[in-house]
């Protein structure tokens, strides 16, 4: 057979095509529970890492995770509950939940061993060369902030990848995210700045400066349409805790806060 | 078996025929994946299994593919395969498919698969092919696995991730080189790898 000739070439390519293209329908068939499956377990695992929390293996973090994670939300800008049915916040995809006119809401009302309630709030954002997403676990006051975990696609390793380091995220903790009862967000700020706005802040990294930018604009992005649900969680906490033993700490702490960096 | 031929199939590309080496190849991924050792291992694994079960393809057709649509051909099998060992990594490495993220799919363009497709696998049969990719592979590999060390170590003070320079260097001022972990210095470390391999090796001195 002529092996130069035209209905052998393109007899050729055609099958060729259709034999790989079944091959690799099938084996992202065959595969394809198995990816979801691990996909949905770096979610909680990064949501667990939000409350301080991680699973004693990777086998149990379905487990662990359904353990502490009593309730998914969704709630509207007016901070109302328009659903709450099980997974429903956890399975909002945040790719695609961008437009602010039809974003959903998503929160996860966790309770933690010692019986505090704890709200965690998805964010998605923009890095300097992909996506980058988190999760802000909320301390009932909707105020404050108990913990962050931050995650990233493709950010440059030991510089902006450094979002994911626990002392970076740590730098959240016990900030809040309203002054005076405005919302401000947290600012991420290189050491020595100051926020206009009076918003408190964390220092940015170093040598990762539109990446740490991307941070602070996620926050202040993703986490406002929350406002109104987070001041309906300030006023429910004020009756149970005495408001002014609460306010004078928090004010003090925020000051110190301020001072560190200089 | 392992006839003269099929050793040197399997052998020379590890230092005499090196294909990062000698034929400077592959040297666009040998710079991304290097930053740690992790990562560079599971690259050269992921590589040593597409460019060895691609020769053993292209081998088994080499006498079916019609000349002028032979790249294609080529890159098809290359394509496949790497989606595969993506598709198995997202299942089975969850986490080190993260760290290689788009890496993994640049395995497509890598040179030396391309490279020993063209010019061992389409002449060759199927087992000696199989051991050219194994070595050209393996040859890869070691190089990958030299430069993330150097990388590693000097970058971040870690190798594997485990913190190896103790903490009392750091007390005593000692600090990390960042630019370690950035790609100029994977190209300047690689250099220096060539440098020194040239100078060992006479054959591969020009005049």
């Amino acid at each position: 057979m002529n092996k130069n000739s035209n209905t052998y070439q393109i007899l050729y390519a055609a099958v060729m095509v259709l034999l790989v293209g079944t091959v690799l329908a099938f084996i992202y068939m065959a595969l394809k529970p198995k990816q979801m499956e691990n996909i949905a377990n770096d979610t909680r695992k990064q949501i667990l890492s939000a409350l301080h929390l991680a699973a004693p293996s990777d086998n149990q973090l379905k487990e662990t995770y359904e353990k502490y994670i009593i309730q998914d939300l969704l709630v509207d800008a007016q901070g109302n509950i328009v659903d709450s049915a099980a997974n429903v916040a956890f399975n909002v995809d945040m790719k695609k939940n961008v437009k602010l006119a039809e974003r959903q809401l998503p929160v996860m009302k966790c309770r933690l061993d010692d019986g505090s309630i704890k709200y965690v709030l998805p964010v998605y954002g923009a890095g300097l060369w992909g996506p980058i997403w988190g999760y802000i676990a909320m301390n009932d006051d909707g105020n404050s902030i108990y913990g962050a975990n931050f995650s990233h696609e493709g950010e440059t390793p030991g510089l902006g990848a450094r979002i994911t380091e626990q002392s970076f995220q740590d730098e959240f903790v016990d900030k809040h995210l309203f002054v005076d009862g405005e919302f401000k967000s947290v600012a991420v700020l290189k050491k020595g700045q100051k926020t206009t706005n009076g918003a408190e802040q964390v220092d940015a990294l170093t040598g990762a400066t539109i990446t740490s930018r991307g941070v602070g604009d996620m926050m202040a992005d993703c986490l406002a349409p929350y406002e109104a649900f987070l001041k309906k969680l300030q006023a429910a906490a004020v009756p149970t805790a005495p408001a002014v033993v609460e306010e004078t700490p928090a004010a003090d702490e925020s000051e110190s806060n301020d001072n560190q960096p200089e | 078996m392992l006839s003269k031929k099929n050793k040197e199939a399997l052998f020379n590309p590890l230092s005499k025929d090196n294909p990062i080496l000698v034929q400077i190849l592959g040297i666009c991924s040998s710079l991304a994946v290097t930053a740690s050792l992790e990562p560079a291992i599971v690259m050269g694994i992921s590589v040593i299994a597409v460019l060895a079960f691609s020769n053993v393809i292209i081998s088994f057709l080499r006498k079916t593919v019609p000349t002028n649509i032979r790249i294609i051909v080529q890159l098809v099998v290359i394509a496949a395969l790497v989606i595969i060992v993506q598709q198995i990594l997202v299942a089975y490495n969850y986490d080190v498919s993260k760290k290689l993220s788009v890496f993994i799919g640049l395995i497509i363009t890598n040179c030396i698969i391309m490279g020993r497709l063209e010019a061992f696998a389409m002449h060759n049969s199927p087992w000696p092919s199989f051991l050219d990719g194994v070595g050209n592979g393996l040859g890869y590999t070691i190089i990958l696995v030299i430069v993330a060390f150097f990388r590693e170590l000097l970058g971040s003070g870690t190798l594997f991730g485990f913190k190896v320079i103790p903490q009392w260097c750091y007390d005593h001022g000692y600090m990390d080189n960042g630019l370690m972990i950035l790609p100029p210095m994977a190209l300047i470390t690689l250099g220096c790898i060539i440098w020194y391999h040239r100078a060992h090796n006479k054959e591969l001195q020009e005049n």
